[in-house]
């Protein structure tokens, strides 16, 4: 099952049980999943809306609509779409709970393909998942696979009642993965150990991910193993197994596709810094995207793109 | 013009409204006379009190209301309690909102004001939201939504306005045109603000926003029609900014008002005088119902007893606790995650 069909098959088992999901400009199946994604339109017709090019409009009526006991998941497309909803979703979804004294809940998904899609250039590349998490009140999603994927949809859709931002990555949507036969839930704030290993923490988000384990492949072929450990969700954060991996291999290198500036990756730096630091025995690498807009031509967007060599390079550094 | 409904039903408005001017000039006397009680600006809803009453006065306790900034009048019209308001404004543990949301943001969910957002037009959308979810859970329930000329600026208004018709959606747009924007010089390129809806093919009607009778009559019929799924529909409600209004911390600039006013303006102070003689909707609304025949002293009695309702609804407030310190950090999500 391809990570795009791992969604809609998540969302499908949770809205056939529960009227309550409504869903807005679903589009959720990537390449490989387009006659499912038919379907599955189909199936939902009543409880489908295709709204007009207003992210600020229809995103603002989600998160109403969740307030009054709905729950919305809302197909936002290219994550950088979202911006143009920023004041209902970072001002009025993230707060209201807080606002009201834990009086209004709202259990509304914003579901964005980020990252660098390939020829995206500089307004279809965005990674906007530092500035969310940067959000209180905001849940961070970020799956790297398709069980991950669909276990993590159903939990936000059946245990949640916070906002969510729920990131795809465009170039893993089509990437195919074993998913569990049945129903299953993947926990949220629970860290996933993507590979063991004894000499290196690698922290690794999403497509970071997959680039991550085929570093480490590389670099066991030079004697350093790499523990590859994916945090799956940021908020919450399961802090307890991202320090005990770095206690064990007493090196860390954090890879994610935002900025470095600010990015997901300082921000666990941060982290690591305050409550690790005695575990280190080298200073904490990033491997993320440099401060520029994400340009067009290959060479260029190449260059800026955390890619597995990048992480292998700073590994090697890091071990020596 | 009076309202069409019984002598009781009437003085319940008139209850409604003065609760919602002496709140409010609780409000300013909390700044005027305690150096830090409300932490910031503010604003009040003083002169406006026709349309948050008499609209209010035909929704049912499911239906949702949406405010802004100025918000405190409709969360008393919606039913909301005085003490809690009060409490609220000045950031007590007793407040509505656990004083988590002070002036700009008091939220009533008990009484149907789930969320408000003090961003002008933060609430446009997310009533259509409301709505929405009543349309798909085939509910009676209908959303109004207030807000002010100025929010007619924002372009989430065209977007949510544009949805909410597409969709026929069970929500009232009601603008309260205070001249709080028009007034200090042109904030919108229409001639007439109701011009954008109507070029969304949105019904849209213009009312004495002073009136309670022309309010409360214009709200029966919208609401109703809202209600057998004609919605969305607009309103533009006419008020006159209040004097004491003009500045960014509203002030008592002729003092409390004193409902004598109503029969003999001249006793007004200067500088509120015409404003009372010929804008205020409650000494409007005192006169017709003494003209028809309620005495003087029943409707001083009323006002005092409002008055000491919201003169103990002060002192709640005044003699509540803060909220602890560690509450800070309470409530960032409902889940357990931090």
């Amino acid at each position: 099952m391809t990570f795009g069909e791992a969604l809609l098959a998540a969302i499908d088992e949770v809205a056939e049980q529960d009227k309550r999901i409504v869903l807005f400009n679903p589009s959720f199946a990537g390449e490989a999943g387009h006659e499912k994604l038919a379907a599955f339109r189909k199936k939902y017709a009543a409880r489908i809306k295709f709204p007009p090019i207003a992210e600020i409009g229809f995103c603002g009526i989600a998160i109403g609509a969740a307030m009054a006991g709905l729950r919305p998941v809302v197909d936002i497309s290219t994550a950088t779409f979202s911006y143009e909803a920023i004041p209902q979703i970072v001002n009025e979804a993230a707060i209201a709970y807080s606002n009201s004294g834990g009086q209004t809940n709202v259990p509304v998904v914003f579901y964005m393909k980020f990252g660098i899609r390939g020829g995206g250039g500089v307004q279809h590349s965005g990674s906007p998942q530092s500035w969310y998490w940067n959000t209180p009140g905001l849940q961070i999603v970020m799956p790297s696979t398709p069980a991950d994927a669909k276990g993590l949809m159903r939990t936000v859709l059946t245990k949640s009642e916070d906002p969510t931002i729920f990131f795809g990555h465009d170039r893993l949507l089509d990437d195919l993965g074993e998913v569990p036969d049945g129903v299953y839930e993947v926990p949220l704030g629970k860290a996933d150990i993507k590979r063991a290993g004894k000499d290196v923490t690698i922290i690794a988000t999403s497509i970071q991910v997959p680039r991550a384990l085929a570093a480490a492949e590389t670099l066991a072929k030079d004697g350093i193993y790499a523990e590859v450990i994916d945090p799956r969700t940021l908020q919450p954060l399961d802090k307890p197994a991202l320090l005990a991996s770095v206690k064990k291999t007493g090196r860390v290198l954090i890879t994610d596709e935002s900025h470095d500036n600010c990015g997901v990756a300082a921000g666990l730096a941060a982290i690591i810094a305050d409550e690790g630091f005695t575990s280190l025995r080298a200073p904490i690498k990033r491997v993320s995207i440099p401060p520029v807009p994400v340009p067009y031509a290959v060479p260029l967007e190449d260059y800026v793109t955390p890619m597995a060599q990048r992480i292998v390079e700073a590994a090697r550094a890091l071990c020596k | 013009m009076l309202p069409d409904i019984s002598r009781d039903k009437q003085l319940a408005i008139l209850r409604r409204m003065l609760m919602i001017r002496r709140a409010e000039e609780h409000c300013i006397r909390f700044n005027d006379e305690h150096t830090g009680l409300i932490r910031g600006h503010f604003h009040v809803y003083i002169g406006q009190e026709a349309t948050g009453v008499s609209v209010c006065d035909w929704l049912n306790a499911d239906d949702y209301v949406f405010t802004t900034h100025r918000n405190h009048g409709h969360v008393i019209a919606k039913g909301g309690d005085p003490k809690k308001v009060l409490a609220e404004i000045i950031g007590r543990a007793t407040g509505y909102c656990q004083g988590r949301a002070g002036t700009f943001h008091v939220a009533a969910p008990e009484v149907g004001v789930i969320h408000t957002s003090a961003i002008v037009g933060g609430c446009l959308a997310l009533a259509g939201g409301t709505a929405y979810a009543a349309q798909v859970k085939e509910s009676k329930a209908i959303t109004v939504v207030f807000f002010g000329d100025g929010a007619m600026e924002e372009g989430v208004f065209y977007e949510a306005l544009n949805i909410a018709k597409l969709w026929q959606l069970p929500m009232i747009f009601w603008m309260e045109n205070n001249y709080r924007r028009s007034g200090r010089g042109a904030g919108h390129a229409a001639t007439e603000l109701t011009n954008v809806p109507k070029a969304l093919n949105v019904e849209t009607t213009v009312i004495d926003g002073i009136d309670v009778g022309t309010v409360h009559k214009t709200a029966k019929d919208i609401v109703s029609r809202v209600r057998k799924g004609e919605g969305p529909l607009f309103v533009e409600a006419r008020t006159h900014l209040w004097p004491g209004n003009a500045f960014n911390m509203p002030k008592l600039v002729g003092g409390v008002t004193d409902i004598a006013w109503a029969w003999d303006a001249s006793k007004a102070p200067e500088k509120v005088r015409d404003w009372h003689k010929d804008h205020d909707p409650i000494l409007n609304y005192l006169r017709e119902l003494a003209g028809a025949g309620i005495s003087r002293g029943e409707l001083e009695k009323l006002d005092a007893e409002v008055s000491q309702e919201t003169d103990a609804a002060a002192r709640f407030a005044l003699e509540s606790p803060l909220p602890d310190a560690k509450a800070a950090l309470n409530y960032a999500f409902a889940g357990k995650g931090i």
